[in-house]
């Protein structure tokens, strides 16, 4: 969006209080990157409660960690990761004009994150079903460790918090693709796709830290 | 608007001087008429208006259960309630005065409302994120709300575990109160820095930023960087109750230290939010009333960074007694010493700008003083908190209490009052009665030491903080600070007249009462509802006082306001390149 004013420029989206699109992008832009910035503070907590349990019992953490899939967090890393690249191209559509495949990749993405979503449930259905439960709930003897409990605490809060952000991105996503059909974005304006697509590249970030700290373990 | 040299990238602008209108007919707060026009404002300044009224909300309770904190302490045994509903009364205190009222007094009251003035912008950088983080803040509030009348709170505003995660009363409601409130936090940070770097206005370098934003910047990155830590504790502490996850309840072979690690990562950072605004506020009022520019501009602004920074390393020394190494001890009580260097750096520099300056003694100047004063008792007092073997003795007794008051009220509130009667004519167009608020202010400053300075002596002579009883020998202490207290409940309803007075029949404040050289009192008072008519061009600094008036009135000649890049430029070309 550095190229300015063809005589003919679409400055409907331009707020009155900006001086210029490109102000009015690149202030979007920054707030999204400091947003993520907070949501990575927001997870590192976690990771601390991680990494000091794990320095405490890591005897525990090899154990409990054969209780999840791999080939199934595999698989969802892949998707995850497939899905970061249709939205970067559902970015590049935006920035050609090309509406029809802006909506297309979205579309793709939003199916992706549904597949992610799918096999997350299939993965927790599994493990209730076992009686490993959160928290207190937990009943399950498979696993030779006083504090398996802990573990799994831990492991679903990362992923119960990662997977409502990914619920979150699919809300966004087909927000975005009602947006693309009223012919709101144009390669003059197409911040929001930008900034969603920003903020799911760091949903697939944090999954790509959660599986090897959690699956690949053992 | 501007044309490109051939050579260079050079800017340039034509520019006129723009005299501040008087008593405008039209200004931000009539433009638009109704209740639902204030509800649904994105209006920076309404919204500093609408925050500004629900922490006085918020302050009045918890002034109120102070006081009742106060009178029970009269009398060493049971004076009029319960220990149980005083245990209740002091966590409400703390958690409403410290949540409700000095988070939010900085960044989103004042902040909020001077901000985009100062930057010569028309708003913030995300107005309805402005606003969304507002009404954030108000279903926080509610949920603090219900969770006093369903049951009450009894942990004292830390919510240490194991006990809050057993006790009785609703501790999730209020948990996840603040939960939802650090969101609010967060997005006004959020709003903040990327407004200071992308919405100066023309001119406005990073040396020639007022302090104030130094401050509000030093914060936000705060707010951003611990509120989050904060957000994932509460949330951990509240699937503890819920589920019973085990992270922090030792029960079930959890670590309850490890919940005090993860509260104080935030929540001594959070003392920085809500001081750093005030360093801030000081700096623009002493510079004003000094007539005289500032001393040690980058050492003020670098230090409330550095503030910041070490701020964030020095959570530990809440651990001294907590069963911490004694390593970590020496650390963090090391770098505890280093926050009072950068500190010390601002109290310096305000002492040399006041040095020979003409001195002004107004209302916010006073106020300013009086925070130089008792802020470096409560700074020093923190000092010797830090200090180990000092820490031993002194831990948990009333001397901690009265040196977080000394900073806290001492500290900030008399620098968020020093703000508030500084842009009060700006908020409002009307002037207040300097008589009273004088004697408010004496009242406020004799009250505010007879309440805590008895405090650090009970407190080194051993009484613990949090206590219901007491033995007798404490008894003449605490009655004083109580006396002490209910003075300092005199001088704010006399405040609380005089400002209602003001807003019903105060005189007319002229745009620029107080002489003063920074950009929010270049316009009208009250503003107009986009601030500017102009787009305002600066070239001085906000404290060059030896410059005239003038050079600080100019704006973009254009009518235009720097708007539609498109259309035809119509800078005069000067006479060298007509030549």
């Amino acid at each position: 969006m550095s190229q300015t004013s063809s005589t003919e420029e679409k400055l409907d989206h331009l707020k009155h209080y900006f001086v210029d699109s490109d102000q009015q992008f690149e202030a979007s832009k920054m707030g999204m990157w400091v947003f993520l910035v907070t949501e990575i503070l927001f997870f590192g907590g976690l990771f601390v409660a991680y990494i000091v349990y794990r320095s405490w019992y890591p005897e525990l953490y090899l154990l409990a960690s054969e209780e999840l899939d791999t080939f199934w967090g595999a698989v969802n890393t892949a998707v995850l990761i497939g899905s970061s690249l249709t939205v970067a191209m559902a970015i590049r559509s935006a920035q050609l004009n090309q509406i029809k495949g802006l909506i297309i990749n979205l579309w793709i993405t939003i199916g992706l994150a549904c597949t992610f979503m799918v096999i997350k449930y299939f993965e927790y259905s599994e493990k209730f079903a076992k009686g490993i439960l959160p928290g207190s709930a937990y009943s399950y003897d498979g696993v030779e460790h006083e504090k398996a409990n802990i573990f799994f605490s831990i492991y679903y809060m990362m992923t119960g918090l990662h997977g409502i952000h990914v619920l979150i991105g699919i809300g966004l996503m087909i927000w975005l693709v009602f947006k693309a059909k009223k012919k709101v974005f144009h390669s003059g304006y197409y911040t929001p796709v930008e900034i969603t697509g920003l903020y799911w590249h760091l949903v697939d970030v944090i999954w790509i830290f959660l599986f090897p700290l959690l699956y690949l373990i053992d | 608007m501007a044309t490109n040299d051939s050579t260079t990238n050079v800017k340039r602008l034509q520019v006129r001087r723009y005299k501040p209108e008087e008593n405008p007919e039209t200004h931000y707060l009539n433009q638009e008429k109704g209740l639902w026009a204030w509800l649904t404002t994105v209006d920076h300044k309404k919204i500093g208006l609408m925050y500004l009224g629900s922490i006085a909300f918020f302050f009045f309770i918890g002034g109120v259960l102070a006081l009742l904190l106060r009178t029970e302490l009269l009398t060493p045994a049971r004076s009029f309630m319960d220990a149980d509903v005083y245990n209740q009364v002091f966590t409400l205190h703390g958690a409403i005065m410290i949540f409700f009222f000095l988070i939010p007094a900085g960044p989103a009251v004042l902040g909020n409302f001077i901000l985009p003035l100062q930057l010569g912008a028309k708003d913030v950088a995300f107005p309805r994120l402005n606003l969304a983080s507002f009404y954030i803040y108000v279903i926080g509030a509610l949920f603090t709300l219900f969770a006093i009348v369903t049951g009450g709170v009894d942990t004292g505003w830390t919510f240490y575990t194991p006990y809050s995660a057993t006790t009785g009363g609703n501790v999730m409601a209020m948990t996840l109160g603040i939960f939802i409130l650090g969101f609010s936090s967060i997005l006004t940070g959020l709003n903040f820095i990327v407004t200071i770097h992308k919405m100066r206005a023309p001119g406005i370098t990073w040396n020639k930023l007022p302090l104030n934003m130094w401050g509000l910047y030093a914060t936000s990155i705060i707010q951003i960087l611990a509120t989050p830590v904060l957000a994932i504790t509460l949330l951990l502490l509240t699937m503890e109750r819920a589920l019973g996850i085990g992270i922090f309840d030792p029960a079930l072979g959890g670590d309850p230290v490890l919940y005090q690690h993860f509260f104080w990562f935030y929540s001594h950072p959070a003392v920085y939010i809500m001081i750093v605004p005030g360093f801030g506020i000081i700096s623009e009022v002493i510079s004003t009333f000094s007539r005289k520019i500032i001393f040690g501009y980058w050492a003020i602004a670098l230090s409330s960074l550095a503030i910041a920074f070490i701020g964030f390393l020095v959570w530990g020394h809440h651990m001294f007694t907590a069963g911490q190494s004694s390593l970590a001890n020496m650390v963090f009580s090391f770098l505890t010493f280093l926050v009072g260097i950068p500190t010390g750096i601002k109290i310096f520099n305000w002492l040399a700008t006041m040095y020979r300056g003409s001195i002004d003694m107004k209302t916010p100047m006073v106020y300013a003083m009086v925070f130089l004063f008792l802020f470096t008792i409560g700074g020093f007092t923190g000092i010797m908190l830090g200090a180990l073997s000092v820490d031993i003795h002194l831990h948990d007794t009333y001397y901690v209490v009265a040196h977080f008051h000394y900073v806290m009220m001492g500290g900030m509130v008399m620098a968020f009052l020093a703000g508030l009667h500084y842009w009060w004519p700006k908020m409002f167009g009307k002037m207040y009665s300097e008589f009273w608020a004088k004697v408010s202010l004496a009242l406020l400053f004799v009250g505010f030491n007879m309440t805590f300075l008895p405090q650090f002596v009970m407190g080194s002579q051993g009484m613990p903080r949090r206590y219901f009883n007491y033995i007798d020998q404490f008894q003449s202490f605490h009655q004083f600070s109580t006396i002490g207290a209910y003075i300092m409940g005199v001088a704010f309803l006399l405040m609380a007249g005089y400002m209602l007075h003001s807003l019903l029949r105060g005189k007319p404040a002229s745009s620029n009462p107080w002489g003063s050289r920074a950009l929010e009192w270049q316009t009208a008072s009250p503003p107009d509802l986009h601030n500017f008519h102009h787009t305002p061009v600066v070239i001085n600094g906000p404290y060059d006082y030896h410059k005239p008036m003038s050079e600080f009135q100019l704006g973009i000649a254009t009518s235009h306001n720097g708007h539609h890049a498109g259309e035809a430029v119509d800078v005069s070309k000067t006479e060298k390149e007509q030549a």
